[in-house]
């Protein structure tokens, strides 16, 4: 069993955990092969369209910003390639805004831009998506607060116990060190398996950086 | 077997409503699924204040899964098949860096319940409503913390 790297629940740093944290202690139960945490959840979403991947072709023009490729696999901590396997993306465009009614950051939202995307891993684990680079963006937490540029991923294994949200980071970014959302995952190890590789074999020439990133998850139960 | 270092888990962070979502998302069954109950209630953070960004998702047996977020006055609803054991249900908010397992129960007659402490077990039984739906409260903290599972 890999170590536990996820962050702790209270992390004050990080102002909303403190109300938001539990304060009693987590139950543990017995799972038996029928428990319902160990059922395959199936997504009852639409089907995953050919263009769900690329964030740069859902609407009639191009979104501004740094074109980018971001493929990596999914697999588990027992090394196995989680397959077809629901992956969901969003982000802010590239000047640091959401699509979202309660970003009131003042930067420009971009008519070409939603920053929602999701794909389906393949037979490898495999996925990709064609996108911009978000930009970094102001938050409340404390004074001068900035979030490093990420793209939040939200990935379903075959149990529901496997069910991960987390985000991705960009290399070598010099907010690291002032996010507390970032620094709450106290192991330095763990926080840079946030973080993706430039791969220029992954960049395509005259079109877009490529960036790798594996995501891992529990293994089965 | 190897064993491949996990990546670590982050918060859903507060803008995720223009992407998870979706209209369907709260109706796990449809609405002829014999015995298909609405559920519903709120979050509540440590204040008792209603927790405006949280998205819940629900899983059952044969692969049924539901999501809903919860609106302004921290309000989620399901329609969900009559659980013959528990609803398993899993929280995701801004301030919460992993997520949180819990399960709803209609009834307290469970070997896993009278395993919880006799003044928390209620935290994990829906409520009877007078038009025949149930109502399930989430508190994230302090007073009535509901009983979160170690996964
Ligand atoms: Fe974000």
């Amino acid at each position: 069993m890999p170590q536990d790297p996820h962050p702790p629940y209270l992390s004050p740093e990080y102002k909303s955990t403190v109300l938001r944290a539990p304060a009693r202690p987590f139950v543990a139960p017995k799972l038996d092969p029928e428990a319902v945490e160990l059922v395959d959840p199936v997504y009852g979403h639409t089907p995953v369209g050919e263009l769900d991947h690329d964030l740069t072709r859902q609407h009639p023009g191009e979104p501004l910003g740094e074109r980018i490729i971001v493929t990596g696999r999914l697999l588990d901590s027992d090394g196995k390639p989680v397959r077809r396997a629901l992956i969901e993306v969003w982000q802010a465009n590239a000047a640091g805004r959401y699509a979202h009614p309660g970003d009131q950051h003042p930067a420009p939202l971009d008519p070409n831009f939603t920053g929602a995307g999701r794909c389906l891993t393949d037979d490898e684990g495999r996925y990709r998506f064609v996108t911009i680079k978000p930009g970094a963006y102001p938050w409340r937490n404390h004074h001068n607060a900035w979030r490093p540029a990420h793209i939040h991923f939200s990935v379903f294994g075959t149990q529901f116990t496997q069910r991960l949200i987390t985000q991705m980071y960009f290399p070598g970014d010099p907010l690291f060190p002032y996010d507390p959302i970032m620094q709450s995952v106290r192991d330095p190890e763990a926080r840079e398996r946030m973080v993706a590789r430039f791969d220029l074999d992954t960049t395509e020439p005259e079109w877009a950086l490529g960036y790798q990133w594996d995501i891992v998850i529990r293994g089965e139960a | 077997m190897p064993s491949l270092p996990l990546t670590p888990s982050q918060t859903v962070g507060p803008f995720f409503a223009h992407a998870l979502p979706f209209p369907e998302g709260p109706y796990a069954v449809p609405e002829d699924h014999p015995g298909a109950i609405l559920l519903h209630g709120h979050v509540y953070d440590g204040n008792g204040d209603p927790v405006p960004d949280a998205l819940l998702e629900i899983c059952q047996p044969g692969g049924i899964f539901g999501r809903c977020e919860t609106d302004k006055d921290g309000r989620y609803h399901f329609r969900a098949a009559r659980p013959e054991t528990y609803i398993s249900l899993l929280i995701f908010a801004r301030g919460l860096l992993r997520p949180l397992w819990t399960r709803i129960y209609l009834d307290g007659d469970d070997p896993f319940l009278t395993s919880v402490d006799a003044d928390r077990r209620a935290t994990l039984i829906a409520r009877p409503e007078p038009d025949g739906s149930y109502r399930f409260d989430v508190r994230l903290q302090g007073e009535g913390e509901t009983v979160f599972l170690a996964i």
